[in-house]
């Protein structure tokens, strides 16, 4: 195994740093909340900076190597071991689920969701990070499951606790799905190394050691492959989502506070697409080929469902979610058709999909701060009213739709044309009926996405909220924000959100222009990944 | 008359090793002690009586640690009737650090409630040591006055608030039970003596070897011996004392034996299905196999509808039985033995940290609810913030939620299952794997109600906690934290070489 072995604390610092920060604010009163919160910002912050400074480290040169690796016995009799590295696979994720932390929680400076309590809020930000990060820097299917599963508490009780009104519903299925699938997940891990054990040369000591089993995995026989790939295949899928384990996600994302629904879109899901990156197709070939066309065909399921569920919504929120489920079709497409394409595609597309889809909850929960509503017939003449907003909003929207020149294209595209060839071994047949049916998504995605512009952006603002501008004749009786004035609430974007959201939208812009940016980090790396489809 | 008889046989007296024994001897030494000081200490100063029991039990652990490091690995007594193993020293520290939180426990509860504070303590440390000699017995008699020794002052621990009905309808429906199952074990013990002429497990094991073949009489025995035990430990369907009496128990108590009382159960188990019938697998396993399915599945299911938090407990701990009964249906199948034995005895040091934790913040959280209903709980969090989290803590390792201990707990029984690899492992590990997804119904539950529910009648001020259940408090979730992030500390007990004489190796 080819490892870079410099300077291996860099990773654990950057993963565990935020539990420190967990640990002080412990101390700190419940009263007093901005310190809660400049903590909180402060370890984030410092977090970041491990992140950059893995960042201008790394290697790019040897992006298909694991960097900083570092390998600890951790748990010698079940022969798991603290083995963490970082490629170019992981390093864009890695870095963005920094950014993402960050970013939240300077937009919840003041935009603390009710019932309050920054303290116990921010708390769970920072495990959720260590989660994340530790989820993507993870090289042993043991320490992955662990990590995996850390993001889950915290995100349950952020819905639950700061989200809205079918807030307990929504948390609780999000919990049981990805639990359903995880515990599948596990089982399917140790029945995986049970069975390259037996298929070990002489000499070889098992392991659950990544880059070990990618190396022997195709050892095991075809149908063994089969099942065990289904294992994985559910819980990986759950949390995608993927068509039909998806439904969790529009209650999930609708109920959660904004900064979850950011963390959720830009994190969270990509959790599932990496495992399938990482975990199950380069361990597990012959079976990855047998799955592919099934998960192709859910994938361009999951395309033109999640576009019709999007033209069907009166939320603004849930259209979002919806949307997600359509962007996330593109990504597993990519990933079916087991080429480098593909795979690079999906990469790319998660972390252009973090950005737009996390952008657009932000400014979903600062539309929903203004308006009290998210109901899209309620609102109207956001140009008008806000115009800053607004013009995000559209933007967002063209970015989300694919428009060439910004993040979202470099997602899209090549991952549907990578489905016009795709792997030795696939039916040409099937993936191009699959990339046509894909295409057509896109037309549909132009369509919700554009016309969701057009009826929250254009036109006059509705009457109910045409007062804010300059006067205090209140709406027609909408009680909710009867009393706390229109003034303070209808206002443009503020400092606090144009800290948060200017890096992203930069990062859309630039990764746009000049996608080379990010696919010269991550086609060495998925090229390692591919070996055994000869790649 | 005695001495004649005596002098008829020639008998000797054993060599007794002291050191070997010392656990014992100093609780046995510490039971005369609280029963002297009891008599002479004031009302008021009944307090001494709970320290000193606390001090024996740590006392009684010094030997083990002493044990542990000592050179000698086995020690045998009495012709292998009494075993000194790493396996035996694991299992006596669990106990005796069980009985040290338990002890934390109860003082405040039983001194709030002016019970016999005295007699409390002299049951508990009884119960402790009949525990303690259980971890070594290996021999149908022993084990039958071990059982017996823990089981007797446990029945009337249950049944402590004399004044309380549910309190007498706990002891006695876990007293004629007990005595029952005791009865039905006691019948196969004879079967099982009458068929090969020993009490001692290694011979039993080896005189069944022998025959090969098992008439009815043989597998009679052995199916009657492991009911005995599948009562102490709850197994459905012989769990049906458990929720009364864990509702009607005082609260401690029910703590003590949701966790020491069933763990010794599983002792005894593991050794009569190791040493005593490693070949007759083919009678004990698909019997065990049934017992953890059912049990786990149904003891989730009704763990579902408890509005009760003890009873949801008790609900709880039969199906966390089923999870530790889930690798001893495999344990006679290929190279799963090993990984088997480890699982249990894995599972039952994490369940007994977590699952005493989450008896000590229901102790300590109810001292301002003043209720037993789940409901009671709502907004633990937003007064309480401390137990909130630490309840949520042991509730998440429970539903084997990572990094917390339960994980590690469920991850040893699902790896030795598989380890096991036919058609009947897979078929259990599903079905663990979708009780482990349905038992966060009730756990959540709970985690809903601290975290997301208002307080019932607005009550907001949390009364204090008082020291002894913090350091019972900190004593369990450092238990728990610990083996789920490090779960190397504990996962070096239990290889199978530690059990002296285990499949007939």
């Amino acid at each position: 195994m080819d490892v870079l072995r410099d300077q291996n604390w860099v990773l654990s610092v950057g993963t565990f740093l935020p539990l420190v920060g967990v640990l002080v604010m412990l101390f700190i009163p419940k009263a007093e909340e901005e310190l809660s919160k400049l903590v909180a910002l402060v370890t984030a912050v410092a977090t970041l900076g491990v992140g950059v400074y893995t960042l201008t480290q790394f290697d790019f040169d040897q992006a298909d190597k694991l960097q900083f690796f570092a390998d600890a016995e951790w748990i010698k009799v079940i022969s798991s071991n603290y083995t963490i590295g970082l490629d170019g696979m992981s390093l864009p994720l890695y870095f963005l689920s920094m950014v993402v932390t960050v970013l939240v929680m300077v937009y919840s400076w003041n935009h603390i969701p009710s019932p309050g309590n920054p303290k116990a809020f921010l708390i769970l930000m920072l495990i959720l990070q260590t989660g994340m990060a530790g989820t993507f820097i993870a090289q042993d299917l043991i320490l992955f499951f662990v990590f995996f599963e850390v993001v889950l508490l915290p995100m349950y009780f952020m819905i639950g606790v700061w989200g809205g009104e079918q807030r307990q519903y929504a948390s609780l299925k999000f919990f049981l799905y990805t639990m359903f699938g995880s515990a599948l997940m596990l089982v399917a891990f140790i029945a995986l190394f049970f069975k390259v054990r037996g298929a070990l040369p002489e000499g070889v000591e098992a392991s659950f050691s990544i880059p070990q089993l990618a190396e022997y995995g195709g050892l095991l026989g075809r149908s063994a492959q089969i099942w065990i790939f289904g294992g994985m295949f559910v819980g990986f899928a759950v949390k995608v989502p993927m068509f039909p384990f998806h439904t969790w996600l529009p209650d999930a994302h609708t109920q959660a506070p904004t900064q979850g629904s950011v963390i959720l879109a830009a994190i969270l899901l990509k959790l599932g697409t990496y495992g399938f990156v990482r975990i199950a197709i380069p361990i597990l070939p012959e079976a990855a080929k047998e799955w592919a066309p099934w998960i192709g065909l859910l994938s361009v399921i999951g395309i033109i469902y999640g576009a019709l569920g999007c033209l069907a919504q009166t939320d603004m929120k849930r259209l979002i979610a919806f949307s997600s489920v359509a962007h996330m079709g593109f990504v597993m497409l990519g990933i079916s058709t087991l080429t480098p394409m593909g795979f690079n595609a999906a990469i790319f597309g998660m972390v252009a999909h973090g950005l737009i889809t996390g952008m657009l909850f932000f400014v979903a929960g600062s539309v929903k701060e203004r308006y009290h509503t998210l109901e899209i017939a309620r609102l109207g003449g956001m140009l008008k009213q806000m115009p800053k907003l607004g013009w995000i909003l559209g933007f967002c929207a063209m970015a989300s739709l694919g428009l060439p020149g910004l993040a979202g294209f470099w997602g899209e595209f090549p991952a549907i044309l990578s489905a016009y060839s795709p792997a030795v071994g696939l039916s040409e047949e099937v993936f191009r009926t699959f990339m046509v049916i894909a295409a057509l998504g896109t037309v549909f995605a132009a369509a919700y996405l554009l016309w969701l512009f057009q009826r929250t952006a254009f036109g006059e603002p509705k009457p109910e909220f045409a007062g804010g501008d300059h006067g205090h004749d209140h709406g027609h009786g909408h009680g909710a924000h009867g009393d706390d004035g229109h003034d303070d609430d209808l206002h443009d974007v503020n400092i606090f959100e144009w800290i948060a959201w200017t890096p992203f939208l930069i990062a859309i812009v630039v990764f746009g222009v000049y996608p080379q940016l990010m696919f010269k980090v991550i086609d060495p790396a998925v090229q390692v990944a591919l070996k055994a489809f000869g790649g | 008359m005695l001495s004649s008889i005596l002098a008829q046989v020639p008998w000797q007296s054993p060599t007794i090793d002291y050191h070997a024994i010392a656990p014992e001897i100093v609780l046995a030494g510490g039971i005369c002690l609280i029963i002297l000081v009891d008599l002479f200490v004031s009302e008021s100063r009944k307090w001494i009586t709970a320290t000193l029991t606390g001090f024996v039990m740590l006392a009684a652990l010094v030997p083990v640690l002493t044990l542990a490091v000592s050179d000698a690995d086995v020690r045998t007594m009495f012709d292998g009737r009494y075993v000194v193993d790493e396996f035996a020293l694991t299992l006596k520290a669990l106990f005796l650090v069980a009985g040290y939180v338990v002890v934390l426990l109860s003082q405040n509860h039983v001194e709030e409630g002016d019970y016999y504070q005295g007699e409390y303590y002299t049951l508990l440390l009884t119960s402790v040591t009949g525990m303690v000699m259980m971890a070594s017995s290996r021999d149908l008699v022993s084990i039958f006055v071990a059982l017996e020794f823990l089981s007797i002052p446990a029945y009337m621990l249950a049944a402590w608030r004399k004044r309380d009905r549910k309190s007498n309808e706990a002891g006695v429906k876990y007293y004629l039970l007990g005595v029952f199952a005791s009865a039905v074990m006691l019948y196969g013990m004879s079967l099982l003596y009458g068929v090969t002429g020993s009490t001692l497990l290694s011979e039993i094991g080896s005189k069944l070897t022998v025959e090969g073949q098992f008439g009815g009489v043989e597998a009679l025995a052995i199916t009657f011996v492991i009911i005995g035990f599948a009562f102490k430990v709850s197994a459905v369907p012989f769990h049906s004392w458990a929720p009364d009496t864990y509702e009607g128990a005082p609260t401690p108590v029910t703590a003590f034996l949701s966790v020491a009382s069933k763990a010794a159960g599983f002792v005894a188990l593991v050794t009569l299905i190791y040493v005593g019938f490693p070949q007759a697998k083919d009678v004990w396993q698909p019997f065990i196999w049934v017992m953890a399915a059912v049990t786990m599945t149904v003891g989730n299911l009704l763990a579902l509808r408890q509005t009760n938090i003890v009873r949801m407990l008790a609900y709880s701990s039969i199906s966390q039985g089923g999870f530790i009964l889930m690798p001893l249906a495999v344990a006679g199948t290929g190279d799963a033995a090993g990984p088997a034995l480890q699982a249990v005895i894995v599972y039952l040091l994490v369940y007994a940290a977590m699952n005493l934790g989450m008896f000590a913040v229901v102790i300590a959280a109810s001292r301002t609810t003043r209720s037993g209903e789940i409901s009671s709980f709502g907004g633990l969090f937003s007064y309480a913030p401390a137990l909130g989290v630490l309840m949520t803590i042991f509730l998440a390792s429970l539903a084997g939620i990572p990094p917390l201990g339960g994980w590690i707990a469920k991850f040893s029984a699902f790896r030795a299952v598989l380890e096991a690899g036919n058609g009947w492992a897979y078929a259990i590990a599903v079905i663990g794997a979708i009780n482990s997804v349905v038992a966060f119904g009730y756990y959540g539950n709970i985690m809903r109600e601290v975290w997301m529910k208002p307080a019932p009648n607005g009550e907001t001020s949390a009364v204090r906690t008082p020291s002894s259940l913090v350091a019972a408090l900190s004593i369990t979730v450092a238990g728990t934290l610990l083996f789920g992030i490090l779960p190397g500390t504990i996962m070096r007990f239990g290889d199978l070489v530690d059990l002296t004489g285990a499949f007939g190796g």
